[in-house]
């Protein structure tokens, strides 16, 4: 087990390296620091300033040659080596525009995101077992029919007209909640609610359609056949016998959706107004702030592949006849 | 068994047409499907048509939609900005121009076609061509292509699209630039997975000790066995991509703001319901030519998939 873990972790190591060049291919090769600089200072700079920043930022180096340092430096001072070197030690630098430390922002804004994300994956994963269970001991009935078509409808419908709606209807017609706006501590509870609600709601339709495959994979099988031959009632056989078992495929798709939660939710932050992650990502990309960009997407790989690790050694913890070599 | 009792043979498409034909949900979305369709290749038929009238007049080159809704709904009019539904001439109500809703519920459908058939024409041949290739030759070329797709699968999908656009810039073509680099690693995957599995099968194996050179086995034996993984991801992909466009427009780098999609028409819609009263319409129309498309394709993906291939439904 651990000789496994540490070969997955070694494993990970190229594919994170892959992704910091990904983002250096992406943000510093196809636009130029000259660009880059206009950018930042604005359409009136004057070529000194401009020289200066480009200096300052360390932008006026080549992208894998540094001629001007000669010897060994002229390998290693270069845009690529920093790039690289300060993504993988987490030294993201500075905003484009209000020239704040980008870890610190990144760290103040996982608060609110988490106080938004944890509750929706909570809830959803509760609501959504209970419904899935329901529907799976109405199977094969028109309530079961139902419920499956009732998923693929609410799968199909885009998530901003979840969001459009359900602020317009509850927030604005019937003025149930704020629209807008984020408070700290327990005043954050009023304006939570609302973007709680719509995701969950959002999300119900694709899990519920998940787990009741899942349920209903497991109430096919032989132990299943035996525990009613035994006179076990069905109620009995679906909750503590093949709820136990269906778990498995549960757990993976909900502990490979766990480190996400760090990265809050795009849209809903952005339309609620909640200072998290998702909200700080969308003004990167209104301001073009690459290294914004950067960050996150690197942030967000190595969440990805920690994931994945956890999925590998929750699957050994819940189901024994699995060895991980 | 004696010689009368064989049934006639018939092939995997004849077999899968003949099984998703039961199915009488399947085909009402598959009919809904080609309605939509039908509507979409309309507005790529260009007709020439005047614009304005008397000394004004300009000869103008539109679509066969533009001239049917010039013909029957007149020329678009500032004075009824935001006019509702039903009232005047307009079915759906207009927008803040005074431009018919449902004339824009229309021309949407060429764009989700355009942005659906590009990104398409984009990741299948990526998608095929790179897992083909991995499953069939191995080795190292097998590594590096499952190292690229890693890494890309490493990145969320939103985050990857926001990157990718924030580089490229607006614009259709851009958009299906990104949306395809998104999607081939999934397709990539499975095709990697079906050839590895179909490169050890008896006909493949008997046709190498023939001497078939293997260009004639990948093309021959291989790549038609694998067209249905390809359609059936198309299809469930399809919903996927339409979705992320809407998503992409709103937050402001998906297609230009002049171009009429439903993203577009829902991010205007924003604005509009806050208004007093609100303009609720343009967002339900938006919103539900998009909804009817995709569930079509969503309930004919999954009967397809049932048709074609049924292990495929566990992944």
């Amino acid at each position: 087990m651990t000789a496994y873990i540490v070969r997955r972790v070694l494993y990970t190591i190229p594919l994170v390296l892959g992704v910091c060049f990904f983002t250096f291919v992406l943000f510093d090769m196809v636009f130029s620091p000259r660009e880059l600089a206009i950018q930042e200072l604005g359409k009136h700079a004057d070529e000194q300033q401009i020289a200066d920043l480009m200096r300052s930022r360390g932008w006026d180096k080549g992208l894998f040659y540094n001629a001007e340092a000669g010897g060994l430096k002229s390998l290693t001072d270069t845009r690529f080596v920093n790039h690289m070197s300060k993504l993988l030690l987490f030294r993201f630098g500075r905003t484009a525009k209000t020239h704040e430390p980008i870890g610190r922002k990144i760290r103040e804004g996982m608060v609110p995101s988490l106080t938004l994300t944890v509750p929706i994956f909570v809830l959803g994963l509760i609501i959504g077992i209970c419904l899935s269970l329901m529907v799976a001991y109405f199977q094969a009935t028109y309530l079961d029919l139902g419920a499956v078509v009732v998923c693929v409808a609410f799968m199909s419908i885009s998530i901003l007209v979840y969001i459009l709606a359900g602020q317009w209807l509850l927030a604005q017609h019937l003025r149930l909640f704020p629209i807008y706006g984020y408070a700290g501590g327990i005043h954050a509870g009023r304006f939570l609610i609302l973007p709680i609600a719509i995701a969950v709601i959002k999300g119900l339709g694709g899990d519920v359609r998940f787990y009741r495959t899942v349920l209903l994979e497991e109430v096919g099988r032989d132990y299943v056949r035996t525990a009613r031959a035994k006179g076990l009632g069905e109620r009995l056989i679906l909750f503590k016998h093949v709820l136990k078992n269906a778990m498995i495929p549960v757990l993976t798709r909900t502990v490979l959706a766990i480190p996400f939660l760090f990265m809050g939710s795009l849209l809903l932050e952005n339309f609620f107004g909640i200072p998290g992650l998702g909200n700080m990502t969308i003004e990167a990309v209104a301001n073009g702030d690459t290294r914004v960009m950067a960050a996150m997407v690197y942030l967000g790989a190595l969440l990805f592949a920690f994931g994945n690790l956890m999925t590998d050694i929750s699957y050994t913890l819940v189901d024994p006849r699995v060895r991980l070599r | 068994m004696n010689g009368t009792d064989i049934t006639e043979a018939r092939s995997l498409w004849a077999e899968a047409w003949r099984r998703l034909k039961r199915k009488r949900l399947a085909m009402v979305c598959l009919g809904v499907v080609s309605f939509y369709v039908t509507l979409g290749v309309l507005d790529f038929i260009p007709v020439w048509h005047t614009v304005g009238t008397g000394e004004a007049a300009v000869r103008e080159r539109g679509t066969l939609v533009d001239w049917i809704f010039r013909r029957a709904v007149g020329e678009v009019d500032k004075t009824e900005s935001y006019a509702a539904p039903l009232e005047g001439r307009h079915l759906v109500g207009a927008d803040i121009q005074g431009k018919d809703v449902l004339y824009k519920m229309i021309k949407g459908i060429s764009t989700a076609i355009i942005i659906g058939g590009l990104t398409a024409a984009i990741y299948i041949p990526l998608g095929l061509l790179f897992g083909i290739v991995a499953g069939y030759f191995g080795g190292v070329v097998d590594d590096a292509i499952v190292y690229v797709y890693s890494t890309l699968a490493c990145i969320p999908g939103i985050l990857l699209l926001i990157a990718l656009m924030s580089v490229m810039g607006k614009g259709i073509v851009q958009l299906c630039i990104a949306m395809g680099v998104t999607s081939w690693v999934g397709l990539c995957r499975l095709i990697r997975g079906e050839t590895l599995k179909l490169r050890e099968t008896d006909y493949v194996t008997a046709a190498q000790a023939v001497g078939a050179s293997w260009p004639r086995v990948v093309f021959r034996h291989i790549l038609p066995n694998l067209f249905h993984i390809v359609i059936i991801s198309f299809t469930l992909g399809f919903s996927g991509i339409i979705m992320s466009e809407a998503v992409l427009s709103y937050i402001g780098i998906g297609v230009e703001p002049t171009t009429i999609s439903w993203g577009t028409m829902i991010s205007e819609a924003k604005m509009e319901l806050s208004r007093d009263p609100s303009v609720w319409w343009q967002l339900t129309g938006a919103a539900g030519a998009l909804f009817l498309l995709v569930l079509a394709f969503n309930v004919l993906g999954d009967a397809l998939r049932d048709a074609l291939d049924p292990r495929l439904k566990t992944q």
